[in-house]
């Protein structure tokens, strides 16, 4: 008990180093240079101890929660040796955490504006709502099927960069053919959808699968799971402006 | 005092809901398929229960704090009258050269809220466990942040100047491409995984107000169209400074080696 505590408060000293650099520059800007003072102190601390306290809980949360439970059942995975299930898993969690992802949310809401604004679709609210929930179904299966695609290079052991090479040319290829409207939302969504939470959880799974089966490298064949949620969206949402 | 407890809560509950759909695949799996009992489910609960609650009061501070402070402050540094301009003088305020402080806004908020951002932490610390420490946290968090940094500032220079946004990102490509030839083959996942996970929770709504505050102020851009593609950057640089620094390790190395 008293070692968790130690434990905490010293996680508690590193999330404040990790944050005052942010709090330094927004301070510094807004005082120096645009020469106003720091609106609602009381406010700006309280927040900044709850981000302080948020970020420590979260770091050790990861390491006694997400992070063992990854690799556990990467390694369960791994011994059952059913390939069928473990698509489907990493299918169903690409899947769900990108629905429930509210950065994509907000995203998708834009997306449907600038089609609006862009006159690809009816300016009714229906048709937005309507092309913003396409918009996230199409990303959240294109995250699935990543991360599939993804498990598979780590089984077969694939150099990641022939599949990246691949992606890229999909995307440079479809950049030729979408409307443009939609280009800057496309490359944009690529970065949303990797989330705070999926993040540890893909890492942890690809660490633990890589390192579970013989003659595959934890850190060549472990990583690149997340790179490939983040470029395959950008293939999807340029396919779908293409077809609406 | 009682609102803040309010809004908390109201943090809390959405945090847990957009958990619940990954809580459920994991449980589901374990139980159906696999049918094994987790390991010291205790721990993993009381793990799990604190990653909802960090996360909640996280984001419950940002939103208390930063992003207003943020969103302030992109649309003041663009304002005309902090450039000393006049709202009519078109040329002027689609010049470039009027936006210094914008770039180093840019620069040193893309720095340090990579630096601070919960996902790049993951990521690193799972890589120094891999790598057996030759991978230091500090050393990937930093290249990181340099690459996002220098991204968010071209990305701003981008939205001043209404260049589209595949003339930069698909040279970009072709950089990581040439690089991933001559880098280090360890480093290669990991750089492309660092271009995915820099853009999250922290970094996300503040860069995205400063384009959407700098795309709002300039003559001739619309936010809607020109707002966007700030996160493409910052998501594309982190990729050339993590593989450029491994190449300059290594070429380091090998230049010590043969001297000896």
């Amino acid at each position: 008990m008293k070692g968790l505590l130690v434990q905490f408060l010293r996680s508690l000293a590193e999330s404040l180093r990790d944050l005052a650099p942010i709090l330094g520059v927004i301070g510094l800007f807004q005082v120096v240079v645009l020469g106003q003072p720091l609106p609602d102190p009381g406010d700006l601390l309280w927040g900044t101890a709850l981000v302080v306290l948020g970020l420590s809980l979260f770091v050790q949360g990861l390491k006694l929660g997400l992070f063992p439970l990854g690799e556990t059942m990467a390694w369960d995975f791994a011994r059952k040796g059913s390939l069928m299930w473990l698509f489907l898993f990493v299918f169903a969690l690409g899947f769900s955490a990108t629905m429930a992802e509210p950065a994509l949310m907000a995203v998708a809401q834009k997306a449907a504006a600038v089609a609006a604004a862009g006159n690809l679709i009816e300016p009714s609210p229906a048709t937005q709502a309507d092309y913003a929930r396409g918009l996230r179904y199409t990303i959240a299966l294109s995250v699935g099927c990543a991360l599939v695609i993804g498990v598979l290079r780590i089984l077969r052991g694939w150099p990641v960069q022939y599949l990246i090479i691949g992606a890229y040319i999909g995307v440079v290829g479809m950049t030729a053919l979408a409307p443009p409207e939609i280009i800057g939302i496309a490359y944009d969504s690529g970065g949303v959808t990797t989330s705070t939470i999926t993040v540890p959880l893909v890492a942890a799974l690809g660490v633990g699968l890589a390192s579970s089966i013989e003659g595959r490298n934890a850190l060549t064949d472990g990583f690149g799971l997340i790179a490939f949620a983040a470029l395959t969206p950008i293939i999807f949402v340029l396919g779908y402006g293409m077809l609406r | 005092m009682l609102s803040l407890a309010l809004s908390l809560g109201q943090m809390l509950l959405d945090t847990a809901g957009n958990v619940l759909p990954i809580i459920g695949v994991l449980v589901g799996f374990q139980v159906l398929v696999l049918r094994r009992p987790i390991p010291q489910v205790g721990r993993v609960v009381f793990g799990f229960v604190l990653v909802v609650v960090g996360l909640a009061f996280f984001m419950e501070g940002l939103e208390r704090a930063l992003f207003p402070l943020g969103d302030m402050m992109a649309s003041q540094l663009t304002a005309p009258a902090f450039l000393g301009l006049a709202p009519t003088d078109t040329a002027a305020l689609q010049d470039w050269r009027s936006y210094g402080w914008v770039y180093c806004f840019a620069f040193t908020i893309g720095f340090t809220t990579t630096v601070a951002e919960p996902a790049l932490i993951a990521v690193a610390l799972k890589a120094n466990q891999v790598a057996g420490g030759s991978i230091g946290t500090w050393g990937l968090r930093i290249t990181v942040a340099i690459g996002v940094a220098v991204g968010v500032s071209l990305g701003s220079f981008r939205i001043i100047t209404g260049t589209p946004l595949h003339y930069y990102i698909i040279p970009g490509y072709c950089l990581v491409l040439i690089q991933t030839w001559f880098a280090p083959r360890a480093i290669v996942a990991l750089a492309y995984d660092s271009g995915g996970v820099t853009t999250s929770t922290v970094t996300v709504p503040l860069v995205t107000a400063l384009g959407l505050g700098l795309s709002s102020q300039i003559p001739g851009r619309n936010p809607v169209f020109d707002g966007f593609g700030l996160i493409a950057f910052a998501s594309l640089f982190p990729i050339m400074t993590v593989m450029g620094y491994a190449q300059l390790t290594e070429w380091y190395t090998r230049r010590a080696r043969a001297r000896t």
